[in-house]
């Protein structure tokens, strides 16, 4: 019993943490790079929260809403001003540039907000503490429930969106060949920063759970990249509904880890993460290792 | 036309080289304590930067995980030295255990593409972290001493180090200097240049990347080696920090990536970063993000790469040169 609710409470925390990678993803799946400093980007997300929270009293969510736009443009120009000049300098140039940007973006955080650690969770009200014991050791919380539904919510809008929408199509004809868009008359840098814009605003998502849900300090940003990050591979890398499910497989091999002890919660992530990466990359290399050496 | 590796300027200047490693050799004997400590500092830097190159500058591998092999080697020290063997010892027998780790890692690790293997790495020094943080014996999260060093007169502890530094970073860079002029360096070059080409003209690819990374798996571990000699207590929290791997991206993308002489000068230019705002402090680590991405987006060949392309300098050659022959 126990451990069926460790796989529950496993997906709702899979869900955060699909929210989390669902930007680094769309990234990936339209111009092939990974923003590293998307975790400093949820992380800023939650920063953004907390002082509209803490200037005005209102609640997280509202608070959330009115960032919104400030986070589409922080997108938008971060897009036109380092990862579009970034993204035409070769592979290696968009890892560079972002993860100087990730720590600007921690240490900035820094001098602004001191080491100290925040958390939106009492200000979340019932959001936060409301469960209900439904079944055996089986609970159930608001949290839990509304992180869920709004994770499978933005996961249809974005395949609405890129399915059945005019700026859908543009950005998936550019993700499959940027220069035969370019010719019937689509402007790839337009694609290009909407699908960044989109992406840090989700990631401010994910920041605000990551505030609901726990603690955060300006260094957290790393450690949601590396889960994020794991989401995407562990549901195949390009795929939007595979990391849907990579980051609920990642949130249940968490949650079934720290069933056996609290400290390997994100060690059995890690390592499903490699097993993944072993399975699809080494067990095929294994066999064709003699042939290629 | 006529095709050359020397210059007269790169003759003396590696001839130089030879010299100022004899003299940094005198370094312990000549000054303070203190002032050992520090250079040992500047050479564990050099090393650093030097294997990132040759990582992400010859073999195109971006790793933000090489603090893994930093760690492993740094406790790895503290465990063979608490099986009772002389700590000296313990520090190459560290080197060559964790060192040879990059073989396994590699068979896999080499399979992943850019970020793949970037972030890979990365969740391998994580893995790496986490396994030392459950183990009592080495500390777990508090961190954990060399105390076997103590039995050593600080000077001489601190002479001993830092001749221990100077003979690792002398043959590291040797060996990745003598690499890259032997006629496998011209393939990694190829590399270097169009990975795809090279393939296409029946450069091993693999087998080069494999080399390269071996040889930095190694290279990192005796920086670790040498972190924990140097400062004598480590905590997991430091030595596997990805803060290295910020450094070691600093210092290559200023010096000059894929060129052999700029990451020693981005070493250096760190070292004096570092001594010159000795706070530390959130600012100076804003300045060193910012100003690695304006390097990657504005100037990707670093000052060093810069400078050889506009006066034709070649101190350290690795390469070969094309001039019209007078």
């Amino acid at each position: 019993m126990t451990v069926a609710n460790a796989i529950l409470q496993g997906i709702f925390l899979g869900a955060f943490y699909a929210v989390l990678a669902c930007g680094l993803s769309l990234m990936f799946g339209v111009m092939r790079i990974i923003n590293l400093a998307h975790g400093d980007v949820a992380v800023l997300g939650a920063y953004v929260v907390l002082v509209i929270v803490q200037s005005t009293g209102l609640s997280p969510l509202v608070a959330f809403v009115i960032a919104l736009p400030a986070m589409i443009a922080f997108g938008y120009v971060l897009q036109l001003t380092v990862l579009q000049r970034a993204l035409k300098a070769g592979i290696l140039t968009p890892l560079l540039a972002t993860f100087g940007l990730s720590i600007v973006i921690q240490n900035l955080l820094l001098l602004r907000f001191s080491p100290d650690v925040h958390s939106l969770g009492a200000s979340a009200g019932a959001l936060t503490t409301e469960s209900w014991n439904v079944f055996g050791s089986i609970t159930i919380s608001a949290l839990g429930l509304v992180v869920l539904a709004v994770a499978l919510v933005v996961f249809a809008a974005l395949h609405l969106f890129l399915s059945r929408t005019r700026p859908g199509w543009r950005m998936r004809a550019t993700a499959e060949d940027p220069d035969a868009a370019e010719l019937i008359g689509i402007d790839s840098r337009h694609v290009y920063a909407r699908a960044t814009a989109i992406a840090v605003a989700i990631a401010g998502l994910g920041g605000l759970f990551l505030a609901i849900r726990s603690v955060f300090d300006p260094v957290s940003g790393p450690t949601q990249l590396i889960f994020a990050f794991e989401a995407v591979v562990i549901g195949g890398m390009g795929s939007l509904w595979g990391t849907l499910l990579g980051g609920l497989a990642l949130g249940v091999a968490q949650t079934l880890g720290a069933q056996l002890n609290p400290e390997y919660a994100a060690l059995s992530g890690h390592l499903l993460f490699l097993a993944v990466l072993i399975l699809r990359f080494g067990g095929v290399n294994l066999a064709r290792f003699g042939a290629r050496a | 036309m006529k095709v050359r590796r020397w210059t007269r300027t790169s003759k003396l200047f590696t001839g130089g080289t030879g010299v100022v490693a004899l003299l940094l050799a005198s370094v312990p004997l000549a000054f303070s304590p203190d002032i050992v400590q520090k250079t040992t500092t500047l050479l564990i830097l050099v090393l650093l930067a030097a294997m990132w190159n040759a990582l992400a500058g010859y073999g195109g591998l971006l790793s933000v995980g090489q603090q893994a092999f930093i760690g492993l080697g740094a406790y790895g020290t503290v465990f063979f030295a608490g099986f009772g063997m002389p700590p000296y010892i313990a520090m190459v027998v560290a080197l060559v255990v964790t060192g040879s780790l990059s073989i396994p890692i590699s068979l896999f690790a080499l399979r992943l593409r850019a970020a793949q293997f970037a972030i890979g790495m990365w969740v391998i020094a994580e893995v790496a972290s986490i396994a030392v943080r459950l183990d009592q014996d080495l500390g777990a999260g508090t961190g954990i001493s060399l105390s076997q060093l103590y039995q050593y007169d600080p000077n001489y502890r601190q002479a001993y180090t830092f001749w221990l530094a100077l003979a690792f970073t002398v043959v590291f860079l040797a060996a990745l200097f003598f690499l890259l002029r032997s006629p496998l360096g011209a393939s990694l070059q190829a590399i270097r240049d169009d990975e795809d080409a090279a393939r296409s003209l029946g450069v091993r690819v693999a087998a080069r990347k494999r080399l390269l990374f071996v040889l930095a798996g190694f290279g990192c571990a005796a920086a670790g080696v040498l972190i924990v000699a140097n400062t004598l207590f480590i905590e997991p929290g430091s030595v596997f920090s990805v803060q290295w791997s910020a450094y070691m991206i600093f210092m290559v993308l200023v010096g000059g990536l894929g060129t052999f002489e700029g990451p020693i000068l981005g070493a250096i230019l760190l070292f004096a970063i570092q001594t010159t705002f000795t706070q530390g402090g959130p600012w100076y680590l804003v300045g060193l993000g910012a100003t690695a991405a304006l390097f990657a987006l504005l100037l990707p060949r670093g000052l060093w790469g810069t400078i050889e392309e506009r006066l034709g300098l070649r101190l350290l050659p690795v390469g070969y040169q094309v001039v019209d022959k007078k």
